[in-house]
């Protein structure tokens, strides 16, 4: 790796002067699990670090059932799956915290830090899209929010403008009959990268037998993860069914654009968002009945 | 610019202060600034397990770690695990069951392990290899590493 120097800012405004002042030359580290790795390649380059693992906004985990989750930008997976509460809470983010890496990754990685980084294959990006994700953006002209959905921009690239640092994530409070389930296809069984991956979430009627509202979000199929709103929206007011699940699932399909590479075809890519979609919308059911 | 920075921090138990550049992974630090080359260098990118230190209680690849960033931390490598009595059971076990051939992987393995069995009383086969899905083995074919590792989780119990 080149020279280059590390602070650790103590508070978001020391950090977004920083940010500010360095322009591309200064780079974010959280769990570091991208970007030191990035930099030893060559494949990034900076003068400067910002470690934001010392300031508290980062840091945060505060969940109430009114008003849902605040998740600092730099909290370790570990620290969410460990969290009961909301563990409880947000069962679809817990599948792809715990699945991200090994368990010395998911010591260091975050949410924030994959949102940041802007992998197609990002596993814990869906799941905040389908959850209603909002990122909290901190800059040189204020605060500023974003829809997580609306926060990659291409590989490797963000919203994030000169000097503005991703403080935290926000998630809307879990409604009365709702679930979301995240799965990803890849040929081991863990420590991967997503050939597909499909987050889904739904709101059922009380009775739990009609989809309200349902959102779907996938990864590794498109130039940065995508939420496929025409196929959660054909669910909407649609009586729980295989028919209706099979339709969102062809919607899905629709709404990937994968690339033929290494780890899979376009059309491996294309039947694994079926068959995920199908699984992750039959999960997420049986989660909003209180049946897993 | 800035030159070296000087770190203060607990490696198996004792203060240790080091000079290292910002640059330099933790890895590098034990192992090129402090000479603990118990710790092994294997992909040097998250993927191999091989350099798993303790950080705080949770275990992390410290080729994934800058050396500035333990500054008043507390880490265990595989050279604080051992005893002045003896063997950890982990150790005496993965000898026992031939749990390695090259021994590359293996202090990996090793604080891996202990990083379960420090907080997890009853593991099963799937645990274990869920746990341990972090570190890579080329030779030994991970049933002999699982096995120690059960083993040494019973023999913990046993002892208390």
């Amino acid at each position: 790796m080149e020279w280059i120097d590390y602070v650790a800012p103590t508070t978001v405004g020391e950090a977004v002067s920083l940010m500010a002042s360095k322009g591309d030359r200064a780079k974010v580290i959280a769990g570091g699990t991208d970007i030191l790795v990035m930099l030893r390649g060559r494949r990034r380059s900076a003068d400067v670090l910002v470690d934001v693992k010392e300031i508290p906004e980062l840091n945060e985990v505060s969940y109430d059932p009114q008003n849902g989750l605040v998740l600092g930008a730099a909290v370790p997976c570990y620290r969410i799956y460990q969290n009961q509460d909301v563990a409880a809470a947000y069962p679809g983010l817990i599948d792809a915290a715990s699945l991200i890496g090994g368990i010395q990754i998911q010591g260091r990685a975050s949410i924030g830090g994959n949102l940041c980084n802007a992998a197609p294959s990002g596993d814990s990006i869906p799941p905040v899209i389908v959850l209603g994700g909002v990122c909290n953006i901190a800059g040189p002209d204020g605060t500023r929010q974003v829809p997580a959905e609306d926060f990659c921009t291409a590989p490797g690239q963000n919203v994030l403008k000169a000097g503005e640092i991703l403080v935290s994530i926000s998630l809307p409070a879990p409604q009365a009959n709702s679930g979301a389930k995240y799965l990803r296809f890849i040929p081991r069984n863990e420590m991967d990268i997503a050939v597909a991956g499909v987050g889904s979430s739904v709101l059922l009627d009380e009775g739990g037998q009609n989809f309200v509202s349902a959102r779907i979000a996938l990864a590794s199929v498109a130039p940065t993860p995508v939420l496929a709103s025409e196929a959660g929206e054909s669910l909407v007011g649609k009586p729980v069914s295989e028919e209706a699940v099979q339709e969102a699932s062809e919607k899905a399909q629709a709404a990937a654009s994968p690339i033929s590479d290494m780890r899979g075809t376009v059309r491996q890519r294309t039947h694994l968002v079926g068959v995920l979609t199908r699984r992750t919308l039959n999960q997420a059911i049986q989660r909003a009945r209180g049946e897993e | 610019m800035a030159g070296v920075t000087h770190v203060q921090t607990t490696i198996n138990g004792e203060q240790v202060n080091f000079l290292c550049e910002p640059r330099q992974s933790l890895l590098e630090c034990l192992r090129d600034v402090l000479g603990l080359t118990g710790t092994k260098e294997g992909c040097n990118d998250g993927n191999c397990g091989a350099c798993t230190v303790i950080l705080d209680g949770r275990i992390v690849d410290s080729c994934l770690v800058l050396g500035v960033e333990v500054q008043g931390r507390e880490i265990t490598t595989i050279e604080g695990i051992a005893s002045p009595e003896g063997l950890h059971p982990l150790q005496q076990c993965f000898l026992e069951h031939a749990a390695l051939q090259c021994g590359i992987c293996t202090p990996g393995f090793i604080v891996a392990a202990k990083g379960l069995l420090d907080s997890e009383k009853d593991v099963d086969e799937h645990r274990v290899r869920e746990w341990l899905a972090g570190n890579l083995c080329r030779c030994t074919g991970y049933d002999k590493i699982v096995r120690a590792v059960l083993d040494a989780s019973e023999r913990m119990k046993q002892a208390g």
